[in-house]
């Protein structure tokens, strides 16, 4: 039975799909070029609860929670559904902890990358250069037979962990929990934490999001790692379909405002812009995925990608706790420590974890 | 002459196609690659395509063996 997502016209499709969703999100309230970031929203629902405190940016992002959910129910349809797991989870863990800090040093995710390039933030265009060395190293290590070891099969429930999860998070945005006098929970009351698209517009665009990347496989670090590994251009065709349609949905919704200087939730520290999406590129690689693609992948059963995703999360808490995120101004005090952290572990995962030659 | 198996079982996107292309690579000329998911059947079969090879595919218990002949 064929998947027509999987198709060339298919993920093309769904490229697109996503890039309108995001900057309509974007047009109903998200924060500019942030319509979907994955690392951003994670990092805003680690602010939520109250793993860090940075005051701009918390609130429970309903977009997370409708990958995972959207991702498990398209899985579910269609008979994908299969929990498993035990490839290497801890280092999956810390590689998803790095991940984040990377990311966050450029501020945003390779989706985020690609809106803000969209959206005429030149700041991207070396992020995503720092993004595609990043996996090219990752690539060096997959040809010298770098794995993180099989993964098998586990029992049908634990695959509901996740979904579950994500469900009780949005039961606590509904209800807005207080569980304290001044949180948590904890909802920005400025910048771009408090910036947000009606509730059920952005569960209901996470919910489809996720369906359709479930089904076409969409991932932008693979697409980047297949076209240097294999010269197959197949996710690179729906990362272009992403970046053309927000393109011109920012063209039409008077979104798009090219320059390098004052652009929204960026900075122009170009040496940083590009070291820590090189970080995150390494750390995605070496994991199998960028953050979309691993929050799809826990919603089919994938407990390493569930993992991941939290290390993710726990990242960025630690990420502003330390002063490693980056802010408008620049890169923070510790980033560049982190950094360095970062790919003495990602170096030594990947010199130190393959398979017999 | 029986075909060279590679079982890429549980590994994780893009190891199949790797461990599939290096066998192609090394001049199989037919070989049976045993993956457990979708996902790496159509990552392998895409790979096989790419190299214009013959492809077919059988279900063996609960994984999916593909056969892929020049």
């Amino acid at each position: 039975m064929a998947n027509p997502f999987a198709s060339r016209a298919g993920i093309v499709g769904v490229g697109v799909a996503i890039g309108i969703t995001a900057t309509l999100l974007q047009y109903f309230g998200n924060p500019p070029n942030m319509g979907i970031c994955v690392a951003c929203m994670e990092r805003d629902i680690a602010g939520a609860l109250g793993l860090h405190r940075a005051a701009v940016v918390q609130y429970l992002r309903p977009e997370i929670i409708g990958f995972v959910i959207g991702a498990f129910l398209a899985a579910l349809l269609a008979k994908e559904y299969r929990p498993r797991g035990g490839s290497a989870p801890l280092v999956r863990f810390f590689l998803g902890v790095f991940a984040m800090i990377g990311a966050l040093v450029f501020l945003g995710c390779p989706w985020r990358a690609l809106l803000r390039l969209a959206g005429g933030d030149w700041n991207a265009v070396t992020g995503l250069a720092g993004l595609a060395t990043g996996i090219g190293v990752g690539v060096l290590f997959l040809k010298s037979g770098y794995s993180l070891g099989r993964a098998y099969s586990q029992k049908p429930a634990t695959g509901y962990l996740l979904p579950v999860l994500m469900a009780g998070l949005f039961l606590l945005l509904v209800f807005r929990v207080s569980f304290a006098e001044g949180g948590p929970l904890f909802f920005s009351q400025k910048g771009p934490g408090s910036q947000f698209a009606p509730i059920w517009m952005s569960l209901g665009a996470g919910l489809i999001v996720g369906a359709i990347a479930q089904r076409s496989r969409f991932c932008t670090m693979g697409a980047i790692r297949d076209v240097i590994l294999l010269r197959d251009f197949h996710l690179m065709s729906g990362v272009a379909g992403l970046l053309v349609a927000a393109f011109a949905m920012n063209l039409i919704l008077g979104q798009f405002k090219p320059g390098f200087a004052g652009q929204p939730i960026a900075h122009t520290d170009h040496l940083w812009n590009f070291l820590g999406m090189a970080l995150a590129g390494l750390a995605f690689a070496l994991a199998g995925g960028c953050p979309g693609r691993q929050l799809f992948l826990s919603g089919e059963g994938d407990l390493d990608a569930g993992i991941f995703a939290l290390g993710m999360i726990v990242g960025a808490g630690v990420s502003h706790n330390f002063a490693m995120a980056s802010s408008p101004a620049g890169a923070a005090a510790f980033g560049p420590a982190g950094i360095l952290v970062g790919f003495i572990f990602c170096l030594a995962v990947g010199f130190t974890m393959r398979e017999r030659a | 002459m029986s075909a060279k198996r590679v079982d890429a079982r549980g590994l994780s996107c893009p190891q199949p196609v790797v461990l599939t292309s290096k066998a192609i690579e090394a001049g199989a000329e037919s070989l049976e690659v045993l993956v457990d998911n979708e996902v790496s059947k159509e990552n392998v079969l895409r790979l096989a395509r790419r190299h214009k090879m013959q492809t077919s595919v059988r279900a063996e218990g609960p994984d999916i063996v593909i056969e892929i002949k020049k």
